[in-house]
């Protein structure tokens, strides 16, 4: 446990220090719009030691050779790129690039070879979708989605110590993104697979989720009976043994 | 009713009226002089029996809306992701109750939680009787009526999970589906009875439906009924104390201040169960959508009380062999076995614990856990078994709350679910002994008073006082046994069954600690100390 700790750490702090490093580079053109070519530096001083220097890979990370850019920007901008730590799967955190950036490194890496491109703000309006339509997304949701992801949207257990990550307020951007790449453990849902319309009901769905709070009441996480078990032993037979103590207890 | 008829009230003459007609007066004054002991521990009982008044009064309002069938329509309430998809009559009108039908969601919401506190009561009210001994002659009878009752309650719990029809309740069944279909030769004919052909069938909602508001409550009742009746034949028991003996029982009459207690404590409940009904919600049925035997979703569990059932499914491992072309599959049935035996020796322990012991007195007098350390000892062996099975239904939960590897947790908790039992039986039962040694050391030498004396000599000694009446007579009074001697028979021979018994009696008396003596009690009193 403790080698894993302290290889974890090792590996966290080197990816801090390796953007750390990299930042004035970034910060300095930010006035343009950033170019392919700036894509390519900060894909070399930020990726490339796991990458490879012409994101060909190598024993310690993937070829990103077709990964287009939707992948870029959907592992960059959730922070899971560059990664925290060596883990059973990259973790979430705060990005550590801007948008811009994001995007140049995802134009340089989608013209290495064709791939996957970001959705356009048409494919994500999740506006044009009617009732129905929410109610087609969420049951492609139930189908496809809710084995990993729980049918709220709560996040799920996966093998190894790997994990479903939960849906909720997450940039719809990026749950396409996901979609399309197949992120980690996600199998990938192209367009002959779920549609873009398609997708764009699963991300209403989504978006209904976020927007309406739970009628019932708090939903103690949403996570099914384990937390309404828990939550009767503890507060109510807890509770009402409390009463019961104070009922049969004597008068001083 | 001479004392009633010196004053003519309207409350006597209508007293009298009825007492003419029905001799109630005899039940009210035997009934009315029924005497609780105060312990909370004694009042667990009452929540079992006023939650269920809660599942009753909400249930029935259910029915009113509740349709059992299973006929396909399309959903037109006003739940927007689900308008217009195909369900079952019996999930759209799970749903009508929950979002059209005024208070409908409340009385869901306190269905469900009252439910779950009904079981979790009887589970705890279960531990007390069972740690206190009170399950001895001659309450046998009624333990096992309570256990049946605890069944009962899982069964009713289980059928009514399986009524919205909701994907969440559809896995359920899918999963009882594969454990009858598990059984060797009947099973698939059972599944086929079971669900009127192919799971997951049209009939399964309806009779579902028959057993939960029919035949399971009825049952119900009526056991709780025979419960009660023995509970005021046998009274109560009641922990020892100055003038608290085997042969009376000291407390609160019911008539009138139990009575008072006990409808304050029933409203107490109800309004627990109405505010957590309100403020928290239960079995959100519409986040899971109809059932279709595709999806399933993450986090898919039974309720708590299903959960160990569950758990030991995942525990089990995985092995399958085949004989005479039927296949076995063991990870079915080696857990419905598993637990098949802890449930009769849970059911049938009072017979057991009374052959090894071979005590066939009667006992009022609850005792102490400590008191009995065996038994103290199998019960938290008991405990673990069951927590561990219970932890497991929600190992998909552990490995994401704390990060960590699915598989391992199963490993982890497989090995605990053999280690743990033995663990918790010498543990307890160590820090059970300890804890009479405790007892008996304080009240030969008094407690540590926390006054520290300078004797002349120049010595330290710390001064210890005497217990007081009603803390000495709760240490010393219990019972205590010897292991039964292996003798022989009127035949002159000794069965295999007697050397067996006396191994068992030995097992369970051989490490004790006897109760103070008068005699030790008087020596340390001429002590000094």
């Amino acid at each position: 446990m403790l080698l894993i700790g302290l290889v974890a750490a090792g590996g966290a702090s080197a990816a801090v220090s390796t953007v750390a490093n990299a930042e004035p580079a970034g910060t300095a053109p930010r006035a343009q719009q950033l170019t392919v070519e700036d894509g390519q530096e900060l894909f070399r001083a930020n990726c490339a030691s796991c990458h490879g220097l012409n994101a060909e890979g190598t024993e310690n990370g993937t070829s990103l050779i077709g990964v287009g850019a939707a992948s870029v920007d959907f592992q960059v901008m959730t922070g899971r790129m560059p990664m925290a730590y060596s883990g059973p799967q990259a973790e979430q955190r705060d990005p550590m690039f801007t948008q811009e950036q994001s995007d140049a490194m995802g134009a340089w890496v989608a013209s290495l070879a064709p791939g996957p491109e970001v959705p356009s703000e048409e494919l994500l309006d999740v506006s044009q979708v009617d009732e129905e339509g929410v109610a087609r997304g969420a049951e492609l949701f139930r189908i496809n989605c809710a084995m990993c992801h729980n049918v709220a949207g709560a996040g799920g257990a996966l093998t190894e110590g790997k994990w479903a990550p939960h849906l909720r307020d997450i940039d719809p951007a990026h749950v396409y993104e996901a979609m399309l790449t197949g992120p980690q453990n996600m199998p990938v849902f192209n367009d002959a697979n779920i549609s873009p319309e398609q997708k764009r009901e699963i991300l209403a769905y989504l978006d209904y989720l976020d927007e309406n709070p739970s009628v019932g009441g708090f939903d103690l996480g949403s996570l099914g009976p384990v937390s309404e078990g828990l939550f009767i032993w503890i507060f109510g037979l807890g509770g009402l043994v409390a009463v019961s103590v104070w009922l049969t207890s004597k008068p001083n | 009713m001479t004392s009633t008829a010196t004053r003519d009230t309207f409350t006597s003459r209508a007293s009298n009226y009825l007492d003419e007609r029905t001799s109630m007066s005899t039940l009210v004054a035997t009934l009315g002089r029924k005497v609780f002991p105060d312990h909370w521990s004694f009042m667990l009982g009452e929540v079992i029996l006023y939650s269920f008044v809660a599942i009753l009064l909400s249930g029935t309002f259910l029915t009113f809306f509740f349709e059992p069938s299973m006929t396909e329509v399309h959903y037109e309430g006003s739940y927007v992701p689900l308008k217009g998809i195909a369900m079952s009559a019996a999930y759209a009108s799970s749903l009508d109750i929950s979002f059209d039908i005024r208070g409908g969601l409340l009385m869901r919401q306190v269905h469900h939680w009252a439910a779950l506190l009904f079981v979790a009561a009887i589970g705890l009210h279960m531990l007390r009787v069972f740690f206190t001994g009170a399950f001895r002659k001659p309450r046998e009878i009624n333990w096992v009526i309570g256990f049946v009752l605890f069944i009962l309650a899982m069964a009713e719990g289980f059928t009514g999970y399986s009524l919205p029809d909701d994907l969440l309740s559809g896995n359920g069944l899918a999963i009882i589906n594969g454990m009858v279909k598990g059984i060797p030769i009947v099973g698939t004919w059972i599944s086929y009875l079971f669900f009127g052909g192919l799971f997951p069938g049209v009939d399964i909602v309806p009779r579902l439906f028959v057993l939960h508001i029919m035949l399971l409550p009825a049952l119900v009742i009526a056991l709780i009924g025979v419960h009660l009746v023995l509970m005021v034949i046998n009274k109560h028991t009641q922990f020892a104390g100055p003038g608290k003996t085997n042969d009376n029982v000291v407390g609160a009459p019911i008539m009138p201040l139990f009575a008072a207690k006990a409808g304050s404590f029933f409203f107490i409940v109800f309004g627990v169960l109405v505010l957590i009904a309100s403020t928290f919600t239960i079995n959100p049925i519409w986040n899971y959508g109809p059932y279709d035997p595709s999806p399933v979703s993450a986090g898919t569990q039974p309720d708590w009380y299903i959960g160990f059932a569950d758990g030991a499914l995942r525990l089990a491992p995985g092995l399958e062999s085949e004989l005479w072309g039927m296949t076995l599959s063991w990870n079915i049935l080696i857990p419905m076995a598993v637990l098949g035996i802890f449930i009769v020796l849970v059911m049938f322990y009072p017979f057991i614990e009374q052959w090894i012991t071979g005590d066939k007195r009667e006992h009022h007098i609850a005792e102490r856990p400590r008191n009995n350390p065996t038994r103290t000892a199998i019960g938290s062996a008991g405990i673990v078994f069951y927590a561990v099975l219970w932890a497991a239904a929600s190992s998909d939960l552990i490995a994401t709350h704390f990060r960590l590897n699915v598989f391992q947790v199963t490993w982890w908790l497989q090995a605990t679910l053999i280690l743990g039992p033995v663990i918790a039986y010498f543990l307890t039962k160590r820090i059970a002994i300890g804890l009479q040694k405790k007892d008996r050391e304080i009240l030969l030498h008094g407690y540590e008073s926390g006054r520290i004396l300078r004797l002349p000599g120049g010595e330290y000694v710390e001064v210890h006082e005497p217990l007081d009446e009603y803390e000495s007579w709760r240490l010393k009074s219990f019972d205590t046994y010897e292991p039964v001697m292996v003798r022989p028979n009127a035949k002159g021979r000794i069965t295999p069954g007697t050397h067996l018994r006396a191994a068992m009696t030995r097992w369970f008396f051989e490490d004790r600690i006897s109760p103070v003596t008068r005699g030790e009690l008087e020596a340390a009193k001429h002590d000094g100390h």
